[in-house]
């Protein structure tokens, strides 16, 4: 257990319709006596929509957020959203693997005025598996005030966190590491603050995210073989890790209702506001206002926030 | 000769006769169809090279056709006409005739890497279907698809102040796809969520859409990358042909 702080990449998503992921993770980390220090002016990350106009300039814009991390003396940059993720741990490789993305990356810090970020030098991590790393399930079920007991989960990771797998070195490496064809860091978090998981075999399914707006009809199909999926499996909620996962389950949740008539019932939450909730913080406090999804009948009825 | 399941088997390549005997041997009707001969000579030798250029396109010489990408593909199993190892095929051989009948869905991929997950020979397929899109609409056999306009809206934002703002992006993308703004369960959903949301974080959201999030110090970086998106243009054009001709980009 280590709990020096860290520093905090929250991404353009957690400032807009993310907001309560952002304020969520912040609460939660407050209550477990761990540090976040905001990352400097950092930039965008580039999400799903840069790689298509050049790949290389990507890696240039996640290479200027690690190159303020390594500035600012964190060895160690946790994002909470799967995008920002992705895309840091994305430049983490091709800086270490390709050379050309090194020349471009340079060419393009200099011009920019800025040291070239050195691979190597930050480790980063999503906000599951700091929370993994620094407080742990023993840590967490020392501090549950309010057990989430009852509380059916099914945990969905989306695309981005165990996808493509390359990117990802530390994971399938046997027990205790996190494995990309059934994750379950969220699900292992969950359950030490209580909840019943319900075997989900859609956790790392495509919600669509990349065509949100552009293809919503796809995305509409996609969310709603999720939802009526979790409805199935006997869940009350699905849990969130990435806030582009989350407006669109959202999202498209109301769309089908309103253009497909296929209305769902299953509530969707940030695991920070659950984690938040077991731990004695008010659903208020955690942002549960904020959510498209209205789940404070559900919380209210389980004596939770 | 290679064989071209799917052409050869289209309505219009298939002959099927009321009343046929041959060598004594009735073969009248739909279940013994015979297939028109047909020679193809239209390669074009430069299809692969020409993807192959651009980004995301680089491995596809590395495909041996397994299928596994189009096994694991979500967006297949909706409609199974969107094929990623059939379209890597097409684009290997050099059919380009074939390829262009498609040029209305391969735009789909949500980039979702289930087949870069699965793919035993690191084609990276999502990267293909990304470079074909873009290689269709290069060529002027599209136009610029929805996604495509997407994603230049947000790289516009994310290049000129090192940060996007949700709502400006979602105003700016309707008004360039000629929707309209006010989508039916677009209002649903704002209904919903402004009943019960303070006016505090309101302000607040709306502040961030009139006064747009930047990057401090972003200047340098905008014209930096002004000047290699502008190479990246003009390589691609030149590996294209399309110098002072075509669309522009
Ligand atoms: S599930 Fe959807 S939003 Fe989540 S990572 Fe995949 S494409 Fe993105
Ligand atoms: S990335 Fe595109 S081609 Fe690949 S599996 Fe997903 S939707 Fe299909
Ligand atoms: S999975 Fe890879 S090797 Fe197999 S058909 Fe698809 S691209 Fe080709």
């Amino acid at each position: 257990m280590t709990n020096r702080p860290v520093a905090y990449y929250p991404g353009c998503a957690l400032e807009g319709t993310g907001h309560a992921y952002h304020r969520s993770t912040k609460e939660l980390a407050n209550a477990l006596g761990l540090g976040l220090v905001e990352l400097e002016n950092w930039n965008c990350c580039g999400a799903m929509e840069v790689k298509n106009i050049d790949p290389k300039l990507q890696t240039y814009l996640s290479a200027r957020n690690l190159a303020i991390s390594e500035k600012m003396g964190f060895e160690t940059v946790m994002a909470p959203c799967n995008g920002c993720y992705h895309n840091l741990k994305k430049a983490e490789y091709d800086l270490t693997h390709d050379k050309t993305s090194q020349e471009v990356v340079e060419r393009l810090s200099k011009k920019a005025g800025h040291a070239a970020y050195r691979a190597g030098s930050v480790r980063t991590l999503h906000v599951l598996e700091w929370l993994k790393e620094a407080i742990g399930e023993e840590g967490l079920k020392a501090r549950v005030k309010n057990s989430l007991k009852g509380l059916k989960v099914a945990n969905y990771y989306g695309c981005m966190y165990t996808r493509p797998r390359h990117i990802f070195p530390e994971k399938d490496k046997g027990p205790g590491s996190e494995s990309t064809s059934k994750p379950h860091f969220m699900d292992d978090l969950l359950a030490a603050a209580g909840a019943e998981n319900v075997e989900y075999p859609l956790k790392t399914a495509c919600c669509g995210g990349a065509h949100t707006l552009s293809d919503s009809d796809t995305s509409t199909k996609l969310v709603l073989n999720l939802l009526t999926t979790a409805e199935a499996c006997g869940a009350d909620v699905i849990a969130t890790e990435c806030p582009t996962c989350h407006s669109g389950l959202e999202m498209h949740q109301v769309r089908a209702e309103k253009v497909l008539g296929r209305k769902t019932t299953v509530k969707i939450l940030y695991f920070t506001q659950l984690l938040g909730m077991a731990l004695g913080l008010s659903a208020r406090k955690v942002g549960v206002h904020e959510n498209i999804s209205d789940s404070r009948a559900l919380l209210k009825a389980r004596g939770l926030g | 000769m290679p064989i071209h399941e799917k052409s050869l088997i289209r309505p219009e390549n298939l002959i099927t006769h009321e009343e046929l005997v041959i060598d004594e041997v009735n073969v009248s009707g739909h279940w013994s169809t015979f297939i028109q001969p047909r020679v193809v000579t239209d390669y074009d030798e430069r299809l692969q090279e020409e993807i192959a250029a651009l980004p995301g396109g680089e491995n596809i010489h590395r495909c041996w056709q397994c299928g596994s990408c189009t096994n694991s593909c979500t967006v297949n199993a909706i409609n199974p006409d969107f094929n990623p190892r059939y379209w890597i095929y097409l684009i290997r051989l050099g059919m380009k005739e074939e390829l262009v009948r498609d040029k209305e869905i391969i735009w789909q991929c949500v980039s979702c890497n289930k087949c870069t997950y699965a793919c035993p020979r690191d084609v990276n397929p999502e990267g293909v279907m990304k470079a074909t899109a873009r290689w269709l609409e290069l060529k002027g056999y599209t136009e610029k698809k929805p996604s495509a306009i997407f994603d230049e809206e947000f790289s516009a934002q994310v290049f000129a102040k090192g940060r996007i703002e949700e709502g400006r992006l979602l105003q700016r993308f309707f008004a360039r796809t000629r929707q309209k703004l006010l989508q039916d369960w677009l209002v649903e959903l704002a209904r919903r969520l402004f009943s019960r949301l303070p006016l505090m974080l309101m302000m607040k959201l709306g502040w961030a859409s009139l006064f747009h999030p930047r990057t401090r110090g972003w200047r340098k970086a905008r014209a930096a990358i002004a000047d290699y998106v502008a190479e990246c243009e003009a390589m691609e054009r030149q590996v294209l042909g399309l110098n002072g001709k075509g669309p522009s980009s």
